[in-house]
């Protein structure tokens, strides 16, 4: 039953690592609620939740900062945080634009982004920028730190690279260079309180009319968000162009993976990913 | 073995407290352990808005706030709108004269996420509060006099800091 | 002149504030789940989960602690296992074979939510699967069947005489009501052996008879009490019904009050459905778009059980036709039978589908023959003195063309972005029709009755009809304050509790203020003369010029005496005064039901509805810049209110557009959560413009036809209009999701 699952609410980082230690059956780790509680609400998994490791009020881990070229972002930050952040308009725009288009205010305000990485939903909304973007997630626990690259942490559907005794203590992600740019379009259900039917981000400079630094991700076409190297690799070096466009589409379309959902039809995802793939591209 | 929680909280400007379990709902807590029927749940998933609170200063969906964390807070529900001699608000009046209210049961929801607009303080345009309430469901009104009424409530001076039982948040994002 | 209806004091047509108002925005207004009810258990329901079997086992897990919980199945139901409506086929608790998914087996009730949770768990059923049918083409069970002609010796000769023959097939799938409160209701054992029954809904007597079969009571025994409820549109008319008898069964095993709330899941999951349609079209036209001659053919999903489907089919099948004069044309109608939950009403009741179809028919036949839609829809309008495909003059109040007009007016010229750009824009428009009241002889086998009684400053409603958001308390008291001459706050609205209202009918059909509220008003008047006459009997006057305004018996310009004087010594002389009245069917007003022919309503509701909308051809994504509508509907009692409803209508009618859907998998409901089953936010709401048309009808109070249903008509063919006219893509099917709108693009458009 609900009211017999235990809470431990932890206040540091010490605190919360003592808990990881005894490494209790079940343990969940609630940070701002949006989806552990939906799904205790509709008892999803209930059986397996053994105890709940509280970590909302570990204020070490509510950050956002932009330290010469790294922006900084504490797992506890929220999307509020994220879109009312100096830091990120500066250093990645597009991490304070899709904050917005999660949810509405109240979820806003209480998800997390190190909540949306560690829900690894392939529809998480930031996880095609933080992969396009080339963050690296800095995770502890009671053995230590290790630091994880974004499209090496979703290991498979809603499984990610963390071990049973650690958290997510922030992504790092590399701030735009001059001529550099992110961009990125979240196709959803409905104008507001939307879940994603296709997302893409692109991150990307053009020097002396040719594509440079490309990285690109998917999200809700694979499994996992997707880094997409053959899309890539497709415009790497080359110039701007619908010859290259064509191309980097046609990779694309190599390597995702969609499925029909309840939200949308592989075939829509196909396409739209594609076109929206384009549509980006235009942008440089 | 139930795991307990003893939670106390600051509600309309009164301190609360109950004993309930740390996974226990905001909205639970406080329309069955205090009686604050005025929050309603509309899916229980934080979809509807129909359990709007402001806990210290933001707005929040109570069907998603276990007990573990409220403790200590402080909480605005539609019960804490009024002034404290019952007299509607700026934006309830402007609710009741817009006709922004019909069936009601979205009504709690949506006042309070629109104060926790007007309290933002930023420019009342059509975009901005439809985007302040875009997480309260409305299947009465079409929203257009909900619209209206958040508009012309920030066109209302409203009555000094304090004469309300709510707090107010800090700046609007 | 002296009569007070013939000198309205203004309550009608301003809007006061909302009388429930106060309540609602200081958050005391008590929904259902906001009462407690002295030792109250929680009610919980067992549900099927295959769509069609024969049951072979129900029972409790004996591994399961079962102490303090009550149990109940079909076997405890006192009287006829029946949920009373139009046919007597849905069993309140299945017992032998289930029909549908989702279909109550069983019941419990308990103290402790959690444990019913872990309880419904540990009741055993077991399946012998039966063949289900899940597609209502392949459906072999006909719940009802109407088929009406006009002129049928005419049809052939039209299709002969066609510079064009165009044909359509069209359709809309199940609409989820969404009304923000879920279903709710508490179910209190009474000592003398009866029940009192408080719930969430909208038609108190539905559930009150639904009692009485159940358990076999007699009235005096039984009142079922409305409570506040947070929206309805017509999923909370018969399914109350069904969630009532479970609380009564419940209470009664237990001893206890018990409280049965869906949740969301459930709701969305169990309770009824706008029912999918199929509707054929084969138009016999001319070459300037003239209409002459057609056949249409129609077919309703029901679900498992007939609940309303024959009568709306029957306004299904009435509206098919639209707005539009047919010389000649043949309809054939089919609700039938399939095992998915039931469908029921669903504000418009049958008339949002046929009016979908002919009006992307109007925009089909428009594009073949190369014409304005606009222009073909205004050629072939019903005017004042045509005959309807029912055979019913227009006799008044006739404002298709009006309303046509006033939107193409308001809407303007529409800015469209360069050719070639990924983003376009376009315009739609439609035409429709809405009946007012119920269809046919509905009313006079209905005979609604309706009242007030006296008080000491004033009068009382009574009445059944419900206040579920749309405005009825206000609308009432501003029809009788007018009636009787007193102020608004003299005039008091009973709650509907059936021990003590009289039966004035369901709250459904948009017929609530013109039939219930012209019954008030005429009862109010009645009571206005009699304490005429007893003012003039008192304080001396001139029965004959003694009237009551603003609250003053006056005869002419001398003042008689305060109406609470009058009232308090009537009160002290006579005792308690009631006024009761009959709807009466205004004369003239014929319907045959054998013949299918004949008034089908007493008169229409007529509105026009443009809509703007960009379409995204990377994302084919819809977005709706701007709805104008204009709604001729007779008067507006409370212009607020009515706005109101016409905003809230053409939302839930353009959520039904472009997002609305649900979908099921063998029958199962795939998306009950709010999380997948999407309905507009604010942000997906256009700015609405409303036109409120005045066009009065003779027999309505102060002119008022209906307003509740009718903006749920048009709004959804006027976006699909607006995406062929931005893509050229015609979509014959709701809603037009992306995915839909992808396929029927094909590539892109040039």
């Amino acid at each position: 039953m609900i009211a017999d699952i235990p809470v431990t609410s932890v206040r540091s980082l010490d605190e919360a690592y003592a808990v990881l230690a005894r490494r209790a059956a079940g343990l969940r780790v609630l940070a701002g609620g949006t989806d552990l509680m939906v799904q205790i609400q509709a008892r999803v998994g209930l059986e397996r939740i053994g105890h709940i490791l509280d970590i909302w009020k570990v204020s070490e881990l509510r950050h956002v900062t932009l330290d010469g070229g790294t922006l900084r972002v504490g797992a506890l930050a929220t999307y509020t945080d994220l879109l009312r952040s100096e830091a990120v308009r500066a250093a990645l725009p597009a991490l304070a634009q899709v904050a917005r288009e999660v949810g509405a205010w109240a979820i806003q305000n209480r998800g997390t982004l190190g909540g949306n990485v560690c829900n690894a939903s392939p529809a998480g909304d930031t996880l095609p920028i933080l992969i396009a973007a080339g963050a690296t997630f800095v995770v502890g626990g009671p053995r230590g730190e290790r630091r994880i690259a974004a499209e090496e942490f979703f290991v498979a559907y809603r499984k990610t690279a963390l071990a049973a005794d650690e958290l997510l203590l922030r992504a790092e992600l590399p701030a735009l260079a001059p001529g550099e740019r992110l961009v990125y379009r979240k196709v959803g259900t409905r104008r507001a309180q939307s879940i994603s039917r296709a997302s893409l981000a692109v991150r990307a400079r053009v020097e002396a009319g040719a594509f440079r630094g490309v990285r690109i991700a998917a999200g809700c076409v694979a499994p996992v968000p997707l880094r997409c190297r053959a899309t890539e690799a497709a415009l790497e070096g080359g110039g701007p162009g619908a010859a290259a466009f064509a191309a980097a589409r046609a990779a694309l379309d190599g390597e995702i993976r969609p499925i029909d959902d309840l939200r949308a039809t592989a075939a829509y995802r196909r396409r739209v990913a594609g076109n929206v793939l384009e549509q980006l591209l235009a942008a440089f | 073995m139930s795991a307990t929680l003893e939670l106390s909280l600051t509600v309309n400007g009164e301190t609360r407290t109950a004993t309930v379990a740390p996974l226990a709902r905001l909205l639970d807590v406080l329309r069955e352990a205090f009686g604050l029927t005025g929050t309603k749940e509309g899916c229980g998933e934080g979809e509807c808005g129909a359990c709007s609170v402001i806990l210290d200063g933001e707005l929040v969906n109570a069907c998603l706030v276990p007990a573990s964390q409220a403790q200590g807070a402080v909480v605005t529900t539609v019960e804490g709108l009024a002034a404290r001699d019952g007299t509607p608000s700026p934006l309830q009046q402007a609710f009741l004269e817009c006709g922004g209210a019909q069936c009601g049961i979205c009504t709690p929801g949506m006042l309070v996420a629109g104060q926790r607009f007007l309290d933002g303080g930023a420019p009342a345009t059509d975009a901005a509060v439809r985007e302040a309430i875009a997480g309260n469901l409305c299947r009465c009104t079409g929203y257009a006099k909900i619209v209206d009424s958040i508009q012309r409530a920030a066109a209302t001076p409203s009555p000094p800091p304090g004469e309300r039982a709510g707090v107010r948040g800090p700046g609007d994002r | 002149m002296r009569r007070a209806e013939d000198m309205p004091q203004g309550w009608v047509g301003s809007s006061p504030v909302r009388l429930d108002g106060l309540d609602k925005v200081l958050g005391r207004a008590r929904y259902l789940d906001d009462l407690t009810f002295p030792g109250q258990l929680w009610g919980r329901t067992v549900r099927s989960t295959v769509a069609h079997a024969r049951i072979v086992r129900l029972e409790r897990d004996p591994a399961f602690d079962w102490s303090g919980l009550t149990f109940v199945t079909a076997a405890d139901i006192p009287g006829e296992n029946v949920v009373q409506l139009i046919e007597s086929d849905q069993p309140c608790l299945a017992r032998d074979v289930v029909r549908h998914c989702h279909e109550p087996l069983a019941l419990i009730a308990g103290p402790d939510r959690e444990r019913l949770e872990e309880a419904l768990a540990h009741v055993l059923v077991e399946y012998e699967p039966l063949p289900a049918v899940f597609d209502p083409l392949a459906s072999t069970q006909i719940f009802k069947h109407y088929a009406y002609e006009r002129e049928a010796g005419r049809i052939d000769e039209a299709f002969v005489r066609a510079a064009r023959v165009v044909e359509g097939r069209y359709r809309v799938g199940h609409q989820e009501q969404l009304y923000i409160e879920p279903n709710a209701v508490c179910a209190v054992p009474r000592p003398d052996g009866g029940l009192s029954l408080h719930g969430s809904m909208q038609c108190p007597f539905y559930v009150h008879r639904a009692l009485q079969r159940l358990l076999g009571l007699d009235d005096d025994r039984l009142a079922v009490i409305q409570t506040v409820t947070g929206g309805g549109f017509g999923g909370k008319e018969d399914y109350p019904s069904m969630i009532a008898g479970h609380a009564a069964l419940l209470a009664r095993k237990s001893g206890r009050p018990v409280k049965i709330v869906y949740g969301r899941a459930e709701d969305i999951a169990a309770t009824t459905k706008r029912h999918p349609a199929v509707v054929d079209h084969r138009t016999a036209v001319a070459a300037d778009g003239t209409l002459l001659g057609g056949e249409i053919r129609i077919v309703l999903d029901g679900g498992a059980y007939c609940t309303l489907s024959p009568v709306v089919l029957s306004r299904g099948a009435i509206h098919a036709p639209g707005a539009y004069r047919w010389p000649c044309c043949r309809v054939d109608a089919r609700a039938v039978a399939t095992n998915t939950p039931p469908n029921g009403a669903f504000r418009g009741f049958g008339a949002p589908q046929t009016l979908f179809a002919i009006e992307m028919h109007i925009e089909k036949i428009a594009r073949e023959l190369g014409l304005d839609p606009v222009e073909v829809r205004r050629r072939n309008a019903l005017r004042e003195g045509d005959v309807t495909a029912t055979g019913q003059r227009l006799r008044e109040s006739v404002s298709a063309l009006a309303a046509l007009d006033a939107v193409a007016a308001r809407a303007g010229p529409l800015e469209r972005p360069p050719r070639g750009a990924r983003k376009r824009r376009g315009r739609g428009f439609s035409l429709v029709w809405h009946g007012a009241g119920f269809t046919g002889s509905g009313e006079v086998k209905l005979k609604a009755r309706a009242g007030v009684e006296l008080t000491p400053n004033g009068c009382r409603v009574l009445a059944a009809s419900t206040e579920i958001g749309q405005g009825t308390v206000t609308v009432f008291s501003q029809m009788v304050a007018d009636a009787l001459g007193v102020p608004l706050d003299a005039v008091e609205v009973a709650v509907p509790d059936t021990s003590r209202v009289p039966d004035s009918g369901p709250t459904v059909a948009s017929r609530t203020c013109m039939v219930v509220g012209g019954t008030l008003a005429g009862a109010a008047r009645a009571l206005e003369r009699r304490l005429s006459a007893f003012a003039a009997e008192s304080f001396g006057g001139d029965p004959s010029r003694v009237a009551c305004r603003g609250g003053v018996f006056r005869e002419g310009a001398r003042v008689l005496a305060p109406y609470s004087v009058v009232a308090g010594r009537h009160l002290a002389e006579h005792g308690p005064l009631r006024i009761v009245e009959q709807y009466s069917h205004p004369p003239g007003i014929v319907w045959d039901d054998d013949e299918f022919r004949g008034d089908a309503y007493p008169v229409y509701a007529w509105a026009a509805t443009a809509v703007d909308v960009e379409v995204d051809l990377d994302s084919y994504e819809t977005r709706i810049l701007r709805a104008v509508t204009a709604s001729d509907v007779g008067k507006a009692i409370h212009p607020v209110l009515c706005a109101g409803q016409i905003e809230g209508g053409t939302v839930q009618a353009l959520g039904w557009a472009l997002l609305e859907e649900l979908r099921h998998r063998d029958g199962r409901v795939l998306n009950d959560r709010l999380q997948t089953y999407l309905i507009p936010t604010a942000l997906d709401a256009p700015p609405i413009e409303t036109i409120l048309i005045e066009n009065g009808y003779r027999h309505g109070p102060y002119g008022a036809k209906g307003v509740g249903e009718l903006p749920m008509d048009g709004p959804a063919p006027a976006v699909a209009a607006a995406i062929l006219d931005a893509t050229g893509a015609l979509v014959p099917e709701l809603p037009i999701t992306p995915d839909r709108l992808m396929a029927a693009l094909g590539k892109d458009p040039a």
